[in-house]
Order: structure tokens, then sequence, then C-alpha cells
């Protein structure tokens, strides 16, 4: 009789692509979970209509690229792209909104470029600059927290995102636009005299990033990816956030636990700039990457005039990713140059 | 207790060593037939000394080592050589090649077979040729000819001898079964060959996945005195790959392109050593092996004792094969093993594992996803390299990247496309790009070759051609020269000259009229 020929390894570890791409998707949901409890069902009604888009979305674009759609809508890849880009979307968003950033993000974003593996820019946050560059007060116009506004029901959800004309939201500064916007009022004043400001950083935020920190966590704990580059972001970004302190003044940029528990941080840092396709790829560039990422983001945060910074800090460190990959390449077994003290 | 050290990457894959019974070793018994193949180890094929229709003995010489790297071939058996022809062999080309098939005759009988009655007292010349006389190649795999290996001591002083019993593969447990019983041996076997390496350090490796037999080695080197150390360490794949044990050992890494010579060290397998041991004192040349039948479409898995040349079929039939389950025939581990296509080939020196799974234990690979460039082949490699970005070059046939990225480094140990989630067979990748590589290396040494040919040519012609103008040139030098000197030796000038004065005193005549 005869066997089948495959070369070795014969065997495989049970950790496969679609895998790697649900864990993913599960470790948002203590996110997802939280900004929903906060902000009403808006992010869940966005990532359910975003989602159903992006896969017809990836269908028709390998249609068109002549590939067999099956095994690649099985990968769960274009879900992970359309989730995190509606979480990062506002709540209540209109339908053309989301519609206008699935196009950018899985057709310019990935396919353009090859697909799956091939895309140079972290997807999602194509379709957030696409979208942040284009409709930036739609962008910009983030529901007011439980407590502080009226938190709209499904059926609202599902107005604002069908008629949009005839939904009305109430919208709110976040902290990050306060603190940017602030003229004059000494760090702890602001946060005492604006009702948007809770215990460490916003009402509402600081649990959502503590919520994408720990799933964030769990997916470092499962080995889906590595510490390195989150760490990285998380450390010079705190460093940053120290130095332009300012003790609390008026000029102060935020402390470094605002900075952390603010806007898109534990997002951006477990779940966008790990991203191995477009970031660096041994761990030391992972370490520079996210460091860099780190800086980038506090300067278009307290310098900059766009409601978070991470999209921008992203797709830049994007474009430096393949040079960092350069220079980092590690040392490989037997090339370790002899040391000195070994003779 | 020698300090251990950690090595990058490295995986941990289910052992599934339980499978085979380590420590228990079943008699193969004799097959009706035995192919022995004429290569079964690095090097030049032995050449034949036995023609069809001879009787053979058991021990008897069938065929002498060719020239430096080779090794003898004897007689698993007493029998009849009825074949000597082109069989497939185990080989990941799958290509047939010489073999010589003895038919047994049950009976058994050998030569007579006479050991060194001390071996402390020969010298090592003497013991490696008892060695190489014996056949011996590297039981672990690879099948170097360890007489070959043990004249490194020639070269470069030596320190420490190796033994590696780490077995860090997979399903595989024929050393473990060794080294629990045969631990006497393999110390004896590894003081013969520190006593041919001149070296003072003995290290006996096992993984600590195999408490068995690290407890009958410790014992074993406890009643062998000194000189001895057994040194155990966590289980990981690769640690037993003879690069990774090096660092893990001494923490000293192999440099790029060198051996562990380099470094004073040289690794032996258990097996090799007990070979070297029966050779050395019985004078019984390398015949059988344990060969571990495992995988879960087999009744009998276990350690088989068998002679080398036993067809792979007859000891499937022997460990109760069920093919029901099964689409896989592999030589060797499941992470370094290659796929045979028929059960009709023989084991040889280096087989160490046959393993036929069922489908459901390991199966069907599916096809390649895309590279989402997760690293996790990075992490999981022992030699720090960067599988995806090999990956990436291979594929684009990008020669000088792949050097620049040390494809050469690999050691194709598998654990990159184990760990890879889109199931890239990236070893493969490897293999071919390597494959490339070599091609074009050795199709740039025969146009080096053809153009200095060439160019020794034209210079040949040149200063041939220079020649003959110099010669012509000195020629007409002397000729002119000798002209110049005494023109009267020359009858041509002579008359030339003759001629001009006649002419001369005519004009003058003419002149004077």
């Amino acid at each position: 009789m005869n066997f089948l020929r495959i070369t070795s390894p014969h065997g495989h570890s049970p950790l496969t692509t679609s895998q790697v791409m649900q864990a993913v998707l599960l470790a948002t949901l203590p996110g997802v979970m939280v900004l929903t409890w906060f902000f009403g069902p808006g992010t869940l009604i966005n990532i359910l209509f975003g989602g159903i888009l992006a896969l017809a979305l990836e269908y028709s674009a390998l249609g068109l690229r002549n590939r067999n759609p099956k095994p690649y809508l099985q990968d769960y890849s274009v879900l992970v792209t359309s989730t995190l880009l509606c979480i990062a979307l506002p709540p209540y968003a209109p339908w053309w909104l989301i519609a206008t950033g699935m196009v950018s993000a899985v057709i310019l974003g990935k396919h353009v470029f090859g697909g799956l593996g091939y895309n140079p820019f972290n997807p999602a946050m194509v379709g957030y600059v696409v979208l942040l560059i284009s409709f930036p007060l739609q962008m910009s116009s983030w529901q007011a927290p439980r407590g502080l506004g009226e938190i709209p029901g499904v059926a609202d959800s599902l107005t604002a995102l069908f008629v949009p004309a005839s939904y009305d939201g109430v919208t709110m500064a976040t902290p990050l636009d306060l603190l940017r916007q602030n003229k004059g009022l000494l760090l702890e004043d602001l946060f005492n005299n604006t009702p948007q400001f809770g215990q460490w950083a916003g009402v509402g935020w600081e649990w959502v990033n503590i919520a994408f920190l720990a799933g964030g966590a769990w997916l470092i704990y499962r080995g889906i990816f590595t510490w390195h580059a989150p760490t990285a972001m998380l450390f010079t970004l705190g460093l940053c956030a120290a130095i332009g302190f300012d003790s609390g003044s008026s000029e102060s940029g935020g402390s470094p636990l605002f900075h952390w528990l603010s806007g898109a941080t534990m997002f951006g840092a477990f779940f966008i700039i790990t991203d191995p396709v477009s970031g660096a790829t041994s761990n030391r560039g992972r370490l520079i990457f996210g460091a860099l990422v780190g800086i980038l983001l506090y300067l278009i945060r307290v310098a900059g005039n766009y409601p978070d910074a991470l999209a921008f800090a992203v797709l830049i460190l994007n474009f430096a990713a393949p040079f960092i990959d350069q220079y980092t390449q590690p040392i490989t077994y037997g090339h370790k140059p002899p040391k000195e003290d070994d003779a | 207790m020698n300090t251990v050290f950690n090595i990058h990457g490295g995986i941990h894959p289910a052992e599934e060593k339980h499978l085979s019974n380590p420590g228990i070793v079943v008699d193969a018994g004799l097959p009706p037939s035995l192919v022995l193949p004429l290569s079964q180890h690095i090097g030049k094929p032995s050449s034949l000394c036995v023609k069809p229709g001879d009787y053979v003995l058991g021990g008897q010489l069938l065929a002498e080592a060719d020239g430096m790297v080779s090794v003898a071939l004897h007689a698993p058996t007493s029998g009849t050589v009825i074949a000597i022809e082109p069989r497939p062999v185990p080989h990941p080309s799958a290509l047939d090649n010489l073999c010589l098939e003895i038919a047994c005759d049950g009976e058994d009988r050998w030569i007579e077979c006479t050991g060194c009655e001390d071996w402390r007292a020969e010298t090592p010349e003497s013991l490696i040729s008892r060695i190489s006389g014996a056949g011996i190649a590297g039981m672990g795999g690879a099948g170097f000819p360890t007489a070959v290996k043990l004249m490194a001591r020639e070269r470069l002083p030596l320190k420490t001898l190796i033994i590696n019993g780490t077995e860090c593969e997979p399903y595989i447990t024929a050393d473990d079964t060794l080294m629990q019983v045969d631990a006497e041996g393999i110390i004896e076997g590894a003081q013969i060959l520190a006593h041919i390496l001149d070296v003072e350090q003995i290290l006996l490796a096992v993984e600590d996945n195999k408490p068995a037999a690290l407890a009958a080695m410790k014992a074993a080197a406890e009643a062998a005195g000194g000189g001895c150390e057994v040194v155990t360490f966590p289980t990981k794949y690769p640690s037993g790959g003879e690069k990774q044990l090096i660092e893990i050992l001494t923490g000293q890494q192999v440099p790029a392109g060198g051996l562990p010579a380099d470094l004073g060290i040289v690794c032996q397998n258990p097996g090799t050593a007990v070979a070297a041991r029966d050779a050395v004192c019985i004078g019984k040349p390398l015949t059988d092996r344990i060969v571990t039948l495992t995988g879960r479409a087999l009744m009998r898995p276990g350690n088989y004792r068998a002679r080398l040349g036993t067809p792979i079929e007859y000891l499937l039939t022997i460990a109760g094969f069920d093919p029901s389950q099964n689409r896989r025939l592999i030589h060797g581990g499941p992470m370094m093993g290659f796929a045979l296509e028929s059960a009709a080939v023989p084991i040889i020196k280096t087989t160490n594992c046959i393993l036929v799974p069922t489908e459901q234990e390991l199966p069907t690979p599916p096809d390649a996803q895309a590279c989402i460039r997760c690293g996790l082949c990075a992490e999981a490699c022992p030699a720090s390299l960067l599988p995806q970005q090999l990956y990436w070059y291979a594929r684009a046939k990008d020669q000088e990247q792949l050097e620049r990225h040390h494809l050469g480094d690999c050691i194709e140990c598998g654990a990159c496309s184990w760990v890879c989630p889109s199931h890239i067979p990236l070893v493969q990748y490897y293999r071919a790009a390597k494959g490339m590589i070599r091609e074009s290396k050795a199709e740039k040494i025969r146009s080096d070759r053809s153009r200095d040919r060439f160019e020794a040519r034209q210079t040949r012609l040149e200063e041939e051609a220079a020649a003959r103008e110099a010669q012509r040139a000195a020629r007409r030098a002397a000729a002119e020269q000798k002209a110049a000197a005494g023109g009267a030796d020359d009858p041509v000038a002579a008359a030339i000259a003759r001629a001009k004065a006649k002419k001369e005193s005519t004009n003058d005549g003419e002149v004077d009229l």
C-alpha cells in the first residue's frame, strides 16, 4: 500500500489562525460590555452592523480577487478588523459612517494590498483615520456616560443607525478634549468642577480602559501575543505624562494614570499595536515600536487637535515597522561575537 | 551537579512516550530475508565484497568502507546472498539504492568474534580501527561514521565527551529503553570513547522526562567510579539537537560553520556508545539495533530489537498494524522524521523509530493560510532565526537576504512549522531554499571553474604567441647583430656588400670621369 508523503514536522500545535482571531474577539468582550454599560447599546449595534458589512465586503473582495472565499472567511480576520473599528467609532454613529469606515478598512486597508498578512497598515486604523479626517464632527460626538446623560435604548440605537436625521442624543466633550481645551484651571480644580471626570480619569472611560487591560492580559496569558509592545507603549506614555505633568498646573498634560485610563489607551495597547501584520516582528522591534507609539500618542494628545491620537500614532509607526525590523534582527545561534572575557 | 543553561525558543509538543513502554525490549525475531542498503550512513556507500549466491555467516563482512568517510557492513545473520540490486530504501528522496538481500537460513550461525582483553592498554588508533571495522555510524539519526568523528582528536585538543541521551523527539523511546536496560554498556562505551578522544570529562545528558533512565544511568555512573557525570535538564524540544545540547550543558554556542570539536566537545548517541563497546570488547559488528515501533495504529507498540535490514512490513505485522485509521508511515519521530511511501523498505543503522499514527492522532495538515506575522515561529526557533522573514525571502527566492538572515543555521527541527497557526510548512520552504542556494553555489563554482579554464587558455595562447613573437624577434635581432658585427660571414650580406662596393667603385669612376 502507499502511504501519504508529507514533509516533517508531522505534528502540529493545536493553535490555528482562526483560533487566534477568535481569542482576540473574545478578549474584547469585557471592554465592550463596560462600554455598553456606560454608553448604552450603541457600540454593540456598531459591531453587529459593521460585522455583517465587513463579511459582505470581504466576500466580494475575495470574489474580485478570484479567491475561494470559504477558507478566508473562516479565518475570522475580517471580523477582528470590523470589531476593532466599531469599538473605536462613537456609539450611535449613522450607517453611512460605519459603511465608509468598513470600505476603507477592508478594501483600502486590506485587500488592496493583497489581503490578510500583506497589509502594511492596521486596517481598522486606516478606516478610523479616513473617517476622522472626512467627518470630524460625527467622529467626535461621544454619547454622555451613564449618570451624566440619558442612555438610549435599542430602538433609539437603531434609529441613530438607519435614520440619523431623527436621532437626537446627548453628547459631551470627552475628558481628553476637556484637558486639551483647559485654559487656566489647575488640574485638581478641573477634576472637581467638571462632571465628566471620575476618580482617576473620565467617568466610564477609566472602567472601559481597565476592562480592555483585563482582556489584553488574558491574551498575553494565552500566548496570543507577547507583552513587549503594550508594556513599552504604556511605559513611554506614562513617562511622557510624568514629564509633562507640571505638578498639576493649568499647563499640565495630565497624570500618567489619567493617560493610561483615558480614551483608547488600553484598547490601543492590547488590541491595536499588537496587530502582528503591521507591527514589528522581533521582540526587540516590538519594544521599540510600542515605545514610539507611546511617545507619539502623548504628543498628539497634548499638542494635537484630535479627540484621540492612537490611530495616527499607529499608522505613522506602521510606516516605520519594516525599518525597525531591519535593525532588530536577533543574533542567530553561533553568530555571537566572541566575548573578551571568554578567552 | 553541573549547572544547566537555558536555550532560546523550543516547544512542548505532547510527548506520547508512554505509548511504547520504555524500558522493555522485545525481540523482533528473524524475518525470512534481510535487505541491506550499501549506504546507511553519511558518506560514500560501502563497496561490496560478496556476490549473489554466496553463503554468509552472521557478523561476516559484506561490504567494506570505501574511503575515509564510509563504514563497513556486516551480515546480521547467516544465509545466502540472493540479490544485489537497487531497491527502495528509507530516504527522504524515496529513490532506489543498491541493496543486498540475504535469505536467512534461520540457524543464525555466526563467525567467531574476538574482542580485546583490556581496552585501556590499546592505542587510540587500534580502537578506532576496531570501531570503523565494526561498521558503526551515529545511531541517533544522522548516521555520521563514528570513527571519523573520533579522529577529531588529531586536529584539536578535546576536553568533553557528551553522551546525548536527550531523546527530545516525541514518541521515540529507543535511547530511553537502552539507558534503562544497558546503562553499564553505555558507561563502558563512553569510557572507551573518552579514552580514544583523550578527554577527561564525560557528560551523560538525560532530559527530566525519563526518570527511570536517569536513575539507571546515575547508578551505573556511580558504580563505574569517577569521570562520568549524569546531567539532567527540563524537557523541551529540541534540547537534543547537538548544538542546543552543548549550549544547555556548557552555556557556549558552537560557532557558525564550526563543529563541536572547536569547543573541545564531541557528542555521541548512547546506542553508538554501546555499539562501540560491543565492537571493542566482544568484537561484534553493528548488526542490530533497538527500534521504537509506536503510534496508535499499532496494537502492540514497543521497543523492538531488530536486525538491520528487517523489512518494516515485517515489523508492522509483529506490532499489530491496523491500517484502517492510518495514512502515514514515518521513519523517525513526528518532528524530524520523514514519511515513507511504502512499508517495503528495511530498517537501517539510523532507524530509531517507526511511527504509524492514526489520522486522528496526527491529522493530515490542512491547507496553509496566510502568514499573519504573529512571530510565534521566532519565539519557537532554537537557533534565534526569524522564520517568517526567511519564509518571505524563500518565497521571493531572495538569496542575498536568505543568507543575511542565516538560513544556513536552520537545523530543520520543525519547531516553527509546529507552532505556525496558519499551518505554513515553513521547514519545507527552507529545505527548498537551501537546495536552491546549494545549487547556485555549485553553479557558481562550475562557472568560476570554466571561467578560470577559459582565462588560463587565453593566457596560455597569449603566452605562446608572445613566445613565438619573442623567438622571431630574437632571431631577427641575432641576424642583424651578426650582419652588423662581421658581414663577411654572411654570404648574402657579403654579396650585397660586394655589389655595393662594385657599384660604388663604378660610381666613383663615373665621377672621376
